[in-house]
């Protein structure tokens, strides 16, 4: 790395175009959506689509500028990153922005931003070192596990009072993810499940009312149409109604009236669903699988045991996210804040977004390189 | 996968889990596809009916009742536009600045209207503040409708009674539907909070002055904003509805009768269509008009003189002597009496041990049927009564409309009472007495009869036999005066007496008001002959009133005083019964009413006579 150009000609050349593209086509449809749901009358102000598009941007620079840094420096940087972040979230806890009830926000000047999204991928990157520098003989047991699992549960802990269920959650599933990468041993793999499965009453026990009230809603939306029921309610019928070829842009009643809530930023899938039917649901949802494909290419293909690790730790965070949107937005899921990557509204979770697949690109371009 | 503790290639020893880990997002993703093909597929028509039903709303609009006219197209009931002061709560800035505006010239309930704002299901939905407000408070808020943003006024058409409590008991009055009678309903587009008729004509005729309700198909968003409308059936209009009622007759008969409880029904004896029906108390049915206040409604529900009584077809009195007309009748056509047959009248009928008192103590000495029918005289009609026994007299009372419903297309129609023997055993259980003839042979004793049945014989006496049964509704049409329904005059039947019989009474009657001895000279007009009957209905008293006079005695003890008539005579426009509660004697408090009242009318329709020719 020393005297080397920051770029090698093989690097360039390893530049993944599809990701890249996908990348793209995927935020554009974004915009398109969010300019749709801001034809309506009244709620947010139409101008909402302007702002996506600086996040885009903000984004694309963020991405590039991580393609500069090889992916090794920051696997070194990551308990240096990883105790910054636990300083922001604790910071965020004494003195965070309160908006709707949850302390999420960090604000400097007129910029506010969710640290708990960069969690995730600091907590990708500080596992895969950990998991790296660890190395154990065979596969992993569940007294291996103990370690890693305390470095997830803090920053996890910290996010989930904010509260903040959805990004907790997906924090679990990277930590399952990555450490299922790693390999545990059947019978560990065996014990986990079975436990995890026993706790559930137990979590159920010290779930919050509101908590269990979004898992009974999903079970019985009916059972109250106008309170919790109705995210679900309004958005099944949005995105039922849109049939097969969809209401048209913009022509979509339940967004358009307002009907469906959350309609830019968690149910933006239930708006294009609407507008673009079965067929445009159809495309998007196979944009999606071929970035993760791409993805999943990238972990198998990467250098080395680290560039694997973070590389599978992005492709499961992003798989969770769109798989449990989509199932949020179906009525498959109970209705935690998961955003959809690329076409849910806010900047920091689309900022997050650039960033990881940033360092996908990062890992694949560096697949052949020598690490000198 | 490790050689000598090196690893040489992570992704052959990841490979396994590799695939499963895909297969694992292949298997979720295959599941969300499936769940969007079962909603937008299969579920889709379903979902899309409620996301239609979402954002449709039907708006209904009020349909106009008909109008009621007058038997000479004077409008008497109308809509007239009302101003509901209402607030949409979402464009209100500043409730609290805007509240104590409105308060300073409208009257209103701040604390309440808080309340329905509250409670308001949708921000863009009106809430009603106040209904049908004042023309001042209209232009108070047109005036000041720059400081009262998200004030506004809803017009709506309210029913409007131009004569106020004028036929308040023909007309009746709208309420707001309840519960049991929209449930009562099968098929209909009546909705909670709809006014229907709910007395009178207004409930009798609800269905031909109704209208039918429009809609307005209208696009809202989830919080019930307007945004389009996508379509717009106009409300019909309900059919005018024209009356046999004279209005201005109506409207005198009243004036005649203010101070007085009672009730008059005047009827044209060609037709037997209904001139005039009072009954006082009344009400006010424009204080219905926009749902009855509670102050009224009990005030009108405790009001010991029952003001929603209509004493016209409800009031049940005893006829009094106006029954000796049956009682001659019946005497005459069978033959236990001639015109010429005389009887002394010593002031007093003797039956067993028991005096029947003549109401003139000493007596009229003797009479002859005219003589007795001029002068009333009670022992006349006692012998005569006797003669034919109760079960003859009561099926000449029967054959004179008396006793029976005149089915007069009005609700709550009573049916009075003429005894028989039969109905003596089989409802009171006891045997007939002979003294209880005599004292129905005067119209006392079980007798009991409405004011219409006793306006409706006197038509048929004087149209010459026939009876009709009264209408009121002479037709409906729609606004553009298009005929929907033509009310033809029914005949109910006819007196069953001759020709002979009828000229005897006819002439006795006009006596009763020409004669220097007629009871009801008080009654005589000037120009016009008036043939009629005085009636005292005896109020059943405590002993120690016995002998008084009627304005020496408490007011719920005095007789009440019937006079019916018909006129002019010989070629009779109007027949009338009147009848004042507690007036006293017929000829002293109720003929001079009805004598007034006739003048009135043949005055009136001699003068339109004129101007025809």
């Amino acid at each position: 790395m020393n005297n080397k150009p920051i770029f090698k000609y093989q690097i360039i050349s390893n530049f993944d175009w599809v990701i890249f593209g996908l990348t793209i086509i995927i935020s554009i449809v974004g915009i398109f959506t969010i300019y749709s749901t801001g034809g309506g009358s009244g709620g947010e102000p139409s101008r909402i689509y302007i702002k996506q598009i600086y996040w885009i941007l903000y984004g694309l620079m963020a991405m590039l500028l991580i393609l500069f840094i090889d992916y090794h420096s920051l696997e070194k940087l990551a308990y240096i990153l990883y105790f910054m972040i636990i300083v922001v979230l604790i910071m965020v806890a004494v003195s965070g922005k309160t908006v709707s009830g949850a302390r999420r926000w960090l604000s400097f000047a007129q910029f506010a931003f969710q640290p708990s999204e960069l969690a995730k991928i600091v907590i990708i990157i500080t596992l895969a070192r950990y998991f790296d520098d660890k190395k154990i003989r065979g596969l992993y047991k569940i007294r291996d596990l103990i370690a890693p699992a305390i470095i997830i549960l803090i920053p996890a802990l910290l996010i989930a009072k904010q509260p903040d269920l959805g990004t907790a959650m997906v924090i679990f599933f990277i930590f399952i993810s990555m450490s299922f990468l790693i390999g545990i041993n059947s019978r560990s793999l065996f014990i986990l499940a079975g436990s995890a499965i026993v706790s559930l009453p137990f979590l159920w026990h010290f779930m919050k009312d509101y908590q269990k009230d979004r898992i009974l809603t999903l079970i019985n939306p009916q059972a109250d149409p106008l309170g919790r029921g109705y995210h679900i309610i309004q958005s099944k019928i949005a995105i039922g109604s849109g049939g097969y070829m969809g209401k048209g842009f913009m022509s979509g009643t339940q967004s358009q009236l307002n009907f469906l809530p959350e309609k830019h930023t968690d149910f933006i899938f239930s708006v294009f669903a609407e507008e673009m039917g079965f067929i445009g649901a159809l495309l998007l949802i196979m944009l999606y699988i071929i970035l993760i494909i791409k993805g999943i290419d990238v972990v198998y293909h990467a250098r080395d045991r680290s560039g694997s690790l973070m590389a599978g730790g992005v492709v499961s965070m992003l798989a969770f996210h769109m798989i449990f949107n989509i199932g949020m937005t179906t009525g498959m899921f109970p209705v935690v804040g998961i955003p959809l990557p690329l076409m849910s509204y806010g900047g920091s979770y689309l900022v997050t977004t650039f960033i990881s697949i940033g360092l996908l690109l990062n890992i694949k371009m560096r697949r052949f390189v020598d690490m000198g | 996968m490790k050689i000598g503790g090196l690893e040489l290639n992570f992704s052959e020893e990841i490979k396994v889990r590799m695939l499963v880990f895909t297969l694992f997002i292949a298997v979720s993703f295959s599941f969300l596809i499936l769940r969007l093909w079962y909603l937008q597929v299969i579920k889709s028509d379903e979902l899309k009916l409620q996301a239609e039903n979402n954002r449709m709303r039907i708006v209904p609009l009020k349909a106009y009742r008909g109008k009621i006219f007058d038997r000479d197209g004077r409008e008497i009931i109308s809509n007239r536009p009302s101003f509901n002061l209402s607030i949409i709560p979402e464009y209100i800035k500043d409730l609290d600045k805007i509240l104590p505006l409105i308060a300073s010239s409208v009257k209103v309930d701040a604390e309440k209207i808080k309340r329905d704002i509250k409670n308001s299901s949708a921000p863009f939905q009106s809430v009603v503040i106040k209904k049908d407000i004042s023309w001042d408070e209209v232009a108070f808020i047109e005036e000041h409708s720059l400081d009262l943003a998200g004030v506004f006024l809803e017009i709506e058409p309210m029913r409007n009674y131009l004569y106020g409590e004028t036929g308040s008991h023909i007309f009746g009055y709208l309420g707001e539907i309840t519960k049991t009678q929209l449930e009562g309903l099968k098929v209909s587009d009546y909705r909670l909070g709809d006014f229907v008729g709910q007395y009178g004509i207004e409930k009798r005729y609800e269905s031909i002055l109704k209208g039918k309700r429009g809609s307005k198909y209208i696009e809202v968003d989830v919080a019930g904003r307007e945004l389009k409308v996508f379509k717009q059936v106009d409300p019909d209009f309900g059919y005018n509805l024209y009356l046999t009622i004279d209005i201005e007759l109506q409207k005198e008969a009243e004036r005649l009768f203010e101070g007085k409880n009672g009730a008059v029904v005047a009827i044209d004896p060609k037709d037997g269509s209904i001139l005039a029906m009072v009954s006082k108390p009344s009400f006010n049915p424009n204080l219905f008009a926009g749902g009855v206040s509670k102050t009224y409604w009990s005030n009108i529900i405790n009001d010991a003189y029952k003001p929603l009584q209509n004493r016209a077809i409800q009031g049940q009195y005893p006829p009094g002597s106006v029954f000796k007309i049956v009682t001659a009748a019946a005497g005459l056509e069978e033959g236990v009496i001639t015109p010429d047959t005389t009887i002394d009248c010593h002031g007093y009928f003797k039956l067993g041990k028991k005096n029947y008192r003549c109401w003139r103590k000493g007596g009229h000495g003797r009479m002859d049927l005219r003589n007795a029918i001029i002068q009333s005289c009670d022992v006349y009609f006692y012998t005569v009564g006797f003669r034919l026994g109760i079960d003859r007299l009561s099926r000449y009372a029967f054959g004179f409309g008396l006793g029976s419903p005149t089915d007069v297309d009005l609700e709550g129609e009573k049916t009075g009472l003429i005894p028989t023997e039969e109905w003596k055993e089989s409802v009171k259980g006891e045997p007939w007495i002979l003294g209880e003839t005599v004292s129905a042979s005067i119209g006392q004793g079980f007798d009991l009869v409405t004011p219409i049945q006793m306006a409706n014989m006197l038509a048929a006496v004087a149209n010459g036999g026939t009876l009709y049964k009264p209408k009121i509704i002479s037709k409906a049409e729609t606004t553009n005066e298009k005929l929907i329904k033509e009310s033809n005059s029914k005949i109910k039947g006819n007196l069953s007496v001759s020709q002979k019989t009828l000229d005897i009474i006819k002439d006795a009657l006009h006596g009763v008001v020409t004669d220097q001895r007629g009871t009801g000279r008080a009654s005589n007009i000037k120009g016009i002959e008036v043939a009629g009957k005085t009636g005292t209905a005896q109020v059943i008293k405590l002993p120690e009133m016995e002998d008084k006079k009627d304005e020496e005695m408490p007011y719920e003890f005095r007789d009440h005083a019937w006079f019916a008539a018909f006129a002019p005579y010989e070629n009779p426009l109007i027949a009338v019964a009147v009848l004042v509660e507690h007036g006293g004697h017929g000829g002293s408090a109720a003929a001079p009413l009805a004598g007034k009242l006739i003048k009135s009318y043949v005055e009136n329709q001699n003068s339109k006579g004129k101007n025809q020719n």
